[in-house]
């Protein structure tokens, strides 16, 4: 009922049509595509995420090594890092199973220089729960899969259909004391980004 | 949570006011995050075009707010996602009880939606015996205080670091003291862990919904709403109609224009889309009007419903700065709530179009260019004119229009004026003259403008 009395109310009250802008001189201007590698990691150091340019998966796992202590529960949703439990293989599980998650690894096909974003969908991360709930996250990115801007994310991302979709430009942060910026709010404590060459 | 207070604006900044130290570090570090979006959008050779480019989508989407509705509605009932549509507070308050009770569900997790604020739906909640904690860090310290969040975007704002500690000590048994924000923080992590492993049901606000997909964008540094979310077994969305966006590309233009307008990062942490329910969850989604639809019919005052809620126009608003949130006695404060206020409640908030110096600093700011300075003008007219400004300030305004209209009166006033700056500047430099707190009284010239040109005529003449 309520729903017919808004609807009339909204289309009684709302003005003349207007068009929609043209957004091709904005998605144009911003398209410039030189060095975006090393914009991106300018720009998600300083919003607090770790960037490791790396030639190899045997390299990253070296890094996960040195970080985090054996025995630790990490997911991986790499086929290539497969020494860690397969996210595949529990994303039907009860999201509360991963409390206890201390680093959570996934693969992003896109991210944005201007921010330090990362997109990822409910496939790249198995369990939707999976990049929040983990201690840290680490995502692996090829080094031409960046873009210079979210003009040009959307584009590449168009009528892509996901059920869930985020992007994730660092660690959990908050400001919320005296504006005093605290690294690991609720989510990960920490981001690390390994760009793949 | 509701603010029961009758004290109007001037009252509650002159409250605010009796401690300077802190109007002036509340005044501080409000200006530096004002300067840090400054620093974000001046690194941005487009920022007037994207802010052209969105402020004409919102045109848009006012234009074809009907339309846009069903088709998001459409679409989210097609991606599994139920819809729910309520005419006010009250409907939207009993939609999420129902939605609680039919579940036999007493608690819920929260994060921040104004929305909800503007509903007053955690009283709402307490009254139906439902428990409700805010996720957000300020909120849940606010909330912790008993007092409504003072700002959109930095809800404890007003609060200084070793008042958090006590509450912390208080409620999350942090130790007596301490008040470093990270140790601070960190007991808080641990605190809402535990409420976001535990709690059924997850409400969240929106900040856009997409009309094309019918997909919903929430926006966090913290990662509480998809903690919550993700967690829960029921997620409640709870959106104002004016939420709408009419596809997904143009989420490019108002994500870049966002946090870098609120806090000036270049976006949050987590932006995220939910488009369908995960397997074996549901979502629900409230479409709220709530005075909306009235608003969108003012011509006047419906472009106040472009807004995105950054809160740059409270940043930069002299005013708010030195007044606090608290004083606009409404869920949203600053120079956009004083012109959305009134529109739910003209005499409650007569107050508010007036808490302004209509420097125009809000609407210079404003990421989709609303032009917010001229509203608050145009809202004390309306307000004048129905009767409902504040009768100190009417009778004042009458005096004036009857002297200014007597060429006589005009310079009897005038004299009248000098000679008591002159011989007793006591009569106005005094405790009942409001415009004299924190202010000097200029000295008076010994002679009008009128009597200088007199006497030189004169003097010419001879």
């Amino acid at each position: 009922m309520s729903r017919e009395k808004i609807l009339a109310a909204v289309k009684f009250n709302q003005p003349a049509a207007l068009p929609l802008p043209d957004m091709e001189v904005l998605n144009t201007l911003t398209d410039v595509r030189t060095d975006l590698v090393s914009k991106y990691k300018t720009i998600a150091t300083a919003g607090g995420s770790f960037v490791y340019e790396v030639n190899s998966f045997d390299e990253i796992k070296t890094i996960i090594n040195n970080e985090f202590k054996p025995g630790v529960k990490i997911i991986s949703a790499l086929d290539e890092l497969s020494d860690y439990i397969y996210a595949e293989t529990v994303k039907h599980e009860d999201g509360h199973n991963f409390a206890d998650v201390e680093l959570t690894v996934l693969r992003t096909q896109l991210g944005v220089a201007e921010n330090g974003a990362l997109w990822l969908t409910e496939k790249d991360m198995g369990s939707r729960v999976l990049p929040f709930i983990a201690q840290h996250l680490a995502v692996v990115i090829g080094k031409d899969n960046f873009v210079p801007t979210m003009a040009q994310a959307y584009q590449v991302i168009g009528a892509a259909d996901y059920g869930y979709g985020a992007f994730i430009s660092g660690p959990s942060k908050t400001a919320d004391i005296e504006q005093s910026l605290v690294i690991g709010a609720h989510g990960p404590r920490s981001l690390s980004v390994f760009i793949l060459s | 949570m509701s603010t029961t207070t009758t004290k109007d604006h001037p009252h509650l900044a002159a409250d605010f006011n009796r401690d300077e130290p802190r109007v002036n570090w509340h005044d501080e570090t409000l200006w530096w995050v004002r300067a840090k979006r400054d620093i974000a959008a001046h690194k941005l050779p487009e920022w007037e075009l994207l802010r052209e480019t969105a402020s004409q989508i919102k045109f848009n989407v006012l234009s074809n707010l009907s339309t846009y509705l069903e088709q998001f509605e459409a679409n989210a009932t097609k991606n599994g996602i139920i819809v729910h549509w309520a005419a006010d507070a009250a409907e939207h308050n009993q939609i999420v009880h129902s939605l609680l009770e039919q579940r036999g569900i007493t608690k819920m997790v929260k994060s921040k939606s104004m929305l909800t604020e503007e509903c007053h739906l955690n009283d709402y909640l307490k009254d139906h015996g439902i428990d409700v904690i805010d996720s957000d860090l300020g909120e849940r310290i606010v909330q912790l205080a008993n007092e409504p969040p003072s700002h959109i975007v930095l809800p404890c704002i007003h609060k200084k670091k070793e008042e958090i500690g006590d509450i912390f000590h208080e409620h999350l048994g942090s130790a007596k003291g301490e008040s470093d924000p990270k140790i601070l923080t960190e007991t808080a992590r641990q605190h809402l862990r535990e409420v976001f492993l535990t709690r059924r049901a997850a409400l969240t606000g929106v900040n856009f919904a997409v009309a094309e997909t019918g997909e919903f964008v929430i926006c966090t540094n913290e990662g509480n709403a998809d903690m919550g979310a993700h967690l829960a077994e029921i997620h409640i969305a709870s959106m104002g109609i004016e939420k709408l966006i009419p596809e997904r590309k143009h989420l490019g233009v108002f994500l870049r224009l966002l946090t870098r307008s609120a806090t000036g990062q270049p976006i949050t942490t987590y932006s995220s889309h939910f488009s369908k329910p995960r397997d074996g969850s549901e979502i629900h989604i409230i479409i709220v009007d709530n005075g909306r639809s009235i608003q969108l019919g003012r011509e006047e005052f419906r472009n106040s419903l472009k807004c995105i809620r950054c809160g740059a126009c409270m940043n930069t608003c002299p005013v708010y700065r030195k007044s606090g949130g608290h004083s606009y006695h409404t869920a949203v404060a600053g120079p956009i709530g004083s012109i959305l206020a009134p529109n739910l409640d003209m005499k409650k908030y007569a107050d508010l179009p007036f808490a302004s110096t209509l420097c125009g600093s809000c609407s210079n700011v404003c990421p989709v260019k609303i032009d917010i300075h001229d509203q608050l003008y145009k809202w004390r007219q309306v307000i004048v004119k129905e009767g409902y400004s504040p009768k100190a300030k009417t009778m004042a305004m009458k005096a004036m229009a009857l002297t200014l209209a007597s060429p006589a009166l005009y310079r009897m006033g005038g004299k009248t004026g000098r000679l008591v700056f002159k011989y007793a500047p006591f009569a106005v430099n005094n405790k009942l003259n409001p415009w004299y707190n924190q202010r000097e009284m200029p000295k008076a010239p010994d002679e009008s403008f009128g009597e200088w040109y007199a006497k030189r005529k004169g003097a010419k003449n001879s």
